[in-house]
C-alpha cells in the first residue's frame, strides 16, 4: 500500500516540479476572491451586483435592509404630500432620491453634453478660512454646496455647463492616448454673484458596496498605514484626514468621501440627505439654506421636524452599511495574475492596499472580523496638479485625495452602463484613470506607461477583476 | 445483448423526452409572448376607454361623467396590474429606454401638480407664470431635469390624483369634486382649464407608453423576435423566472407591503388616492399566475391558454410543480384575508399583512426552483 502511494505521489511531484512557480505572475491568495470577506461578499455579478446584502444578519436587520433600500430608492416629494414618510424635498436640492445619483447603488457619470442637467455630480463651494471645527467655510450666499434644482416656485441656485479639453499623450512605446480635462462654468446664478476667491470641488457619486466594512476597520490599523513623512522614502506618504464628528462632537479619523471628510456613514448619509435632497434629520435639523435664502422663502412648507424621522434614517444608514461587495471574477486567470503581479511590482499597492480586517465596532455582528480586499488605505495622498481641486477640506490640501477603494470597479459598466472614473468622472476608463495619477503616484504611473502593451492590458484586466 | 438493447432504448427514450421538452419550451415561450401581448392590448384598450371617458367628461363636466372616469380608471388598473409580472428583467417595460417610470411612478409629487390641503395655489396647474404651457414635452422635460429613474408627475397615479384628489379621510378614498373641472362659472378651485389639460395630456402620454411596450411584443416586434430565438430559450426562461422571483420577493412583499407595514405610514401605499391597493396586489398575483400557467383572461371575458411553464415543470419535476401550486394557493388565501382598505390594515398592524409577506417570500423561492428545474438560466 505504501508503495502504491509512492508510485502515485512521485509522478504528481514531478508534474508539480515541471510546472514550478512562475515568477512572472502573482499567486492566488486564499479567499482573495471574497472581496467583502466571507459574510460581506455577494455572488450576484449582474445588474444588481452592488445591491446585494451581507450574509448572516438577524431577521430584524434583514427587515431594516428592506425598508432602508426603499427609502434609498424612492423619490422624495415636496411637502405636503399624502405619503408623509417621503415628503419634504428641497426647497433646493441636487437629487430627488439617493438612488437617482447612486443608480442601482452604483456610480454616477458626468453630463455628456454641456447643457445636460447634472445627475450625480455636485459641487462643493468654499471660501478661504475654516469654521470652528476645522472644516471649510461655505459661500456666504450659496452655502457649502451648489444646488442646481428646486421645488416649484423656488429658484435653483445655478446651472453648470461642463465642457472638456482634450490633451494628447503618448506611451514610451509610441501608442497614443488622449485625456480630457473638465471645464466648469456656473451659469444662471439666481442669488447674485459667487463670493470672490470662491473655491469649488466637483464630486461624483461613487458606488456603495462594502462601506459598512470600511467603517469598522479599526482606526489604529488605518493610522498604522500612514507614513506622513515618507520615512521609507518610497515617494508615497499617505496621511489621515481628521474631521469633525457632529454626533460625538469631537475630531476623529475621516474615512468617507473623495477627501475623507466624513467620519462615518450616519454623518455621510445625514449630510447627503441635507445637502443633496434638502431633507432634514436630527443630526442636521436645518435646511441647507443660507440666511439670505431663508429670508427669501420664509413660508416654504417642510415635511416634518425633522423630515426624516430617526427610525427611518437609521434604516437607511443600516442599508448603506450592509451592501455586500461583489465576488471577484477570474481571480485565478493567468492574465489577471500577471496584472496582479505588475500592480504590486510598480507599487500601486503602496496606496491601493489589498487587504485589511474589520474590527468589532457597531452592532452588525455579520460585519465583524472579516478579512476584506478593498484596495485602499483610506488615507490622503498628493495626486499632483492635474487632478487638484485646489480646495482644502479639513486636513486635506487642494492636491490631496483619498485613495479610492477599487473593489467592484470592474462591474460599474454592468451596473451603470458606463466606465467613467475619478472624483469628477473625467476618466473614461481604467486606463485613463491610471494616466491621470500624479504627485505621489507619479512613479507608479510612469512605470505603468513604461510597461509593454500586453502588460498594460494585463494590469487593467486585473483591476477589472476587482 | 439484453443489456445493449435496454441501453439503446434508454437512449431513444431520453432523446424523445429531450425533443418533447425542447418543443414544449418553445411552445411555452410562445404562449408567454402571446399572453404578454394580449395583456398589453387589454391594458391599452381599457386605458383608451378611460381616455374616452375623460374626453367626454371634459367636454361637458358632470358628476356622472366624473364617476365614469373613476370607474374606467379602476377597470384599467386591472389589466395593467397583471402586466407587472413582465417586469424586473430588463424587458421592453423597464429596460434602459423602458417607460415604466413614466407610467407607474410612485410616490406622486402631488403638490407639484395641483393644490393640496393648505396649499390652494400649489402645483403646475395653478402656476401659469412658472409653466405657461402644459404639454407632453413639458412634463417629460421636467422629469429629465429632476434626473430620476422615475417620473413624479405622470402616469397612473397622476391620473388617480387628478380624479380622486388627496385622501384626507380615515376610511374612504379622496373626494375631489368634479366641479374642479368646470371652466367659466360654477367651478371649484382655480385654473380648471389647465387642470383639464393636465388630465388629458397625462392619459395621452400613458397610452403612448403602453403602445410602445405592446408593439415590442407584437409578432413582428423587435424584442419578441429576439426573445423567442430558440437558441436562447433557457436564457429567456431565466429572465422570466428571475423577474417573477424579484416581483414576489422584493417588489410586492418588500416594497409594496413590508415597507408600508414597517413605517406605519397610512398612505405609504401605491393607490393611496383611490384606496385601490389591495386590488392592485391581487392583480399583481394574478399576473404571476398567468405567466406560470400560460393563460390570460381579457377584461372582455375572452380567455387564452396553451402550453405553459407549469406543463414543463410537471413533466420534469412534478414535486416542484406541486410546491408552486401550494405556494400560489397560500398567498391567495393570505391576501384574501387582508381587510380592505389596505391603509387601515397597515394602521392596525394586521398580521394578515405579515403572513402574506411570508407566503410571497416562499412563492418567490418555489418559482425560482421550478424555473431552474426546467432549465431557466439565471
Amino acid at each position: 500500500m505504501r508503495l502504491l502511494i509512492f508510485c502515485i505521489a512521485i509522478p504528481l511531484l514531478f508534474s508539480a516540479c515541471k510546472k514550478g512557480i512562475d515568477p512572472t505572475i502573482a499567486q492566488v491568495e486564499p479567499e482573495e476572491q471574497y472581496a467583502g470577506g466571507v459574510n460581506g461578499t455577494t455572488f450576484d455579478i449582474g445588474q444588481n451586483a452592488f445591491g446585494g446584502q451581507v450574509n448572516g444578519m438577524s431577521s430584524e436587520q434583514n427587515g431594516f435592509f428592506v425598508t432602508g433600500n426603499s427609502f434609498f430608492r424612492s423619490n422624495w416629494v415636496s411637502a405636503p404630500a399624502s405619503v408623509q414618510t417621503l415628503d419634504g424635498l428641497g426647497p433646493i436640492f441636487n437629487a430627488i432620491s439617493c438612488g437617482s445619483c447612486h443608480f442601482k447603488d452604483g456610480r454616477a457619470k458626468p453630463p455628456g453634453q454641456p447643457e445636460e442637467p447634472l445627475n450625480g455630480l455636485l459641487f462643493r463651494l468654499s471660501i478661504p478660512g475654516t469654521d470652528a471645527h476645522g472644516g471649510s467655510l461655505g459661500d456666504p450666499v450659496y452655502g457649502g454646496q451648489l444646488q442646481d434644482k428646486a421645488i416649484l416656485n423656488v429658484q435653483n441656485e445655478a446651472r453648470v455647463r461642463v465642457t472638456y479639453q482634450e490633451t494628447a499623450g503618448q506611451y514610451p512605446d509610441g501608442t497614443a492616448y488622449s485625456l480630457r480635462q473638465p471645464l466648469y462654468e456656473f451659469i444662471d446664478l439666481n442669488y447674485g454673484p459667487l463670493a470672490s476667491g470662491l473655491m469649488f470641488s466637483p464630486r461624483i457619486a461613487p458606488q456603495m458596496p462594502g462601506l459598512g466594512l470600511l467603517e469598522i476597520v479599526p482606526a489604529s490599523d488605518i493610522l498604522a498605514f500612514a507614513d506622513e513623512n515618507d520615512a521609507d522614502q518610497n515617494g508615497v506618504s499617505g496621511r489621515p484626514n481628521q474631521v469633525w464628528d457632529a454626533n460625538s462632537q469631537q475630531v476623529v479619523l475621516g474615512r468617507f468621501g473623495w477627501k475623507a471628510n466624513q467620519p462615518n456613514l450616519a454623518q455621510q448619509t445625514a449630510g447627503a440627505f441635507n445637502g443633496d435632497l434638502g431633507i432634514t434629520s436630527n443630526l442636521f435639523p436645518q435646511d441647507h439654506l443660507s440666511p439670505t435664502q431663508q429670508q427669501q422663502y420664509p413660508n416654504v412648507p417642510n415635511g416634518g421636524t425633522p423630515e426624516i424621522p430617526d427610525d427611518i434614517f437609521h434604516k437607511v444608514v443600516h442599508y448603506t452599511q450592509t451592501l455586500a461587495v461583489p465576488v471577484r471574477r477570474d481571480h485565478d486567470d493567468v492574465t489577471v495574475l500577471r496584472g496582479k503581479f505588475l500592480f504590486n511590482q510598480i507599487n500601486c499597492t503602496g496606496c491601493h492596499r489589498p487587504e485589511m480586517n474589520t474590527g468589532t465596532g457597531g452592532n452588525i455582528a455579520a460585519l465583524h472580523n472579516q478579512k476584506i480586499w478593498p484596495y485602499t488605505d483610506l488615507l490622503l495622498h498628493d495626486m499632483g496638479s492635474g487632478l487638484a481641486d485646489n480646495r482644502p477640506d479639513f486636513l486635506a490640501t487642494g492636491t490631496e485625495w483619498r485613495t479610492a477603494p477599487l473593489w467592484g470597479i470592474g462591474l460599474i459598466p454592468t451596473v451603470n452602463g458606463h466606465s467613467f472614473l475619478l472624483h469628477d468622472g473625467r476618466a473614461r476608463n481604467i486606463e485613463e484613470a491610471i494616466l491621470w495619477h500624479g504627485g505621489e503616484a507619479e512613479k507608479s504611473r510612469d512605470a505603468f506607461k513604461a510597461l509593454s502593451h500586453s502588460d498594460r492590458l494585463a494590469l487593467i484586466r486585473f483591476v477589472e477583476s476587482l | 445483448m439484453f443489456l445493449f438493447l435496454a441501453a439503446a432504448s434508454l437512449f431513444v427514450a431520453c432523446g424523445e423526452k429531450e425533443d418533447v421538452v425542447a418543443s414544449l419550451k418553445k411552445d411555452a415561450l410562445e404562449q408567454y409572448a402571446d399572453l404578454v401581448l394580449a395583456n398589453y392590448e387589454d391594458s391599452y384598450n381599457t386605458a383608451l376607454t378611460l381616455k374616452q371617458a375623460i374626453d367626454a367628461f371634459l367636454a361637458a363636466p358632470s358628476d356622472a361623467g366624473f364617476q365614469t372616469c373613476k370607474t374606467a380608471w379602476l377597470a384599467a388598473r386591472n389589466p395593467y396590474g397583471q402586466t407587472e409580472a413582465f417586469r424586473f428583467y430588463g424587458g421592453p417595460i423597464d429596460d434602459a429606454d423602458g417607460p415604466e417610470g413614466f407610467m407607474n411612478a410612485w410616490p406622486m409629487d402631488e403638490n407639484y401638480i395641483d393644490y393640496v390641503q393648505g396649499q390652494p395655489n400649489a402645483g403646475i396647474i395653478n402656476n401659469p407664470g412658472a409653466q405657461p404651457v402644459i404639454s407632453k414635452e413639458v412634463l417629460v422635460g421636467l422629469n429629465e431635469l429632476f434626473s430620476s429613474e422615475t417620473a413624479v408627475f405622470t402616469g397612473w397615479h397622476a391620473l388617480e390624483f387628478l380624479l380622486w384628489g388627496q385622501d384626507l379621510s380615515i376610511s374612504g378614498p379622496g373626494a375631489r369634486p368634479y366641479t374642479d373641472y368646470i371652466v367659466g362659472g360654477g367651478g371649484t378651485a382655480a385654473n380648471q382649464a389647465r387642470r383639464g389639460q393636465y388630465l388629458q395630456i397625462t392619459i395621452d402620454l400613458l397610452l403612448e407608453h403602453i403602445a410602445q411596450v405592446r408593439d415590442e411584443w407584437k409578432t413582428d416586434g423587435a424584442y419578441r423576435q429576439e426573445f423567442l430565438n430558440e437558441e436562447t430559450n433557457n436564457e429567456s426562461m431565466g429572465l422570466i423566472f428571475f423577474g417573477l422571483r424579484e416581483f414576489a420577493k422584493t417588489e410586492i412583499s418588500g416594497e409594496r407591503m413590508f415597507v408600508a407595514f414597517d413605517t406605519k405610514d397610512q398612505e405609504h401605499e401605491h393607490s393611496c388616492f383611490a384606496d385601490n391597493t389591495i386590488a392592485d396586489l391581487k392583480m399583481n398575483l394574478l399576473g404571476m399566475k398567468n405567466v406560470y400557467y400560460g393563460s390570460y383572461k381579457n377584461s372582455n371575458g375572452t380567455e387564452i391558454s396553451g402550453s405553459s411553464f407549469n406543463d414543463l415543470v410537471l413533466l420534469l419535476d412534478p414535486v416542484k410543480a406541486e410546491a408552486v401550486r401550494v405556494a400560489f394557493e397560500e398567498v391567495e388565501a393570505k391576501m384574501n384575508a387582508i381587510p380592505a382598505p389596505f391603509d387601515q390594515a397597515v394602521a392596525n398592524s394586521s398580521t394578515t399583512i405579515t403572513e402574506t409577506i411570508a407566503a410571497l417570500q416562499i412563492l418567490g423561492d418555489r418559482l425560482a426552483e421550478a424555473g431552474k428545474a426546467i432549465g431557466a438560466e439565471f
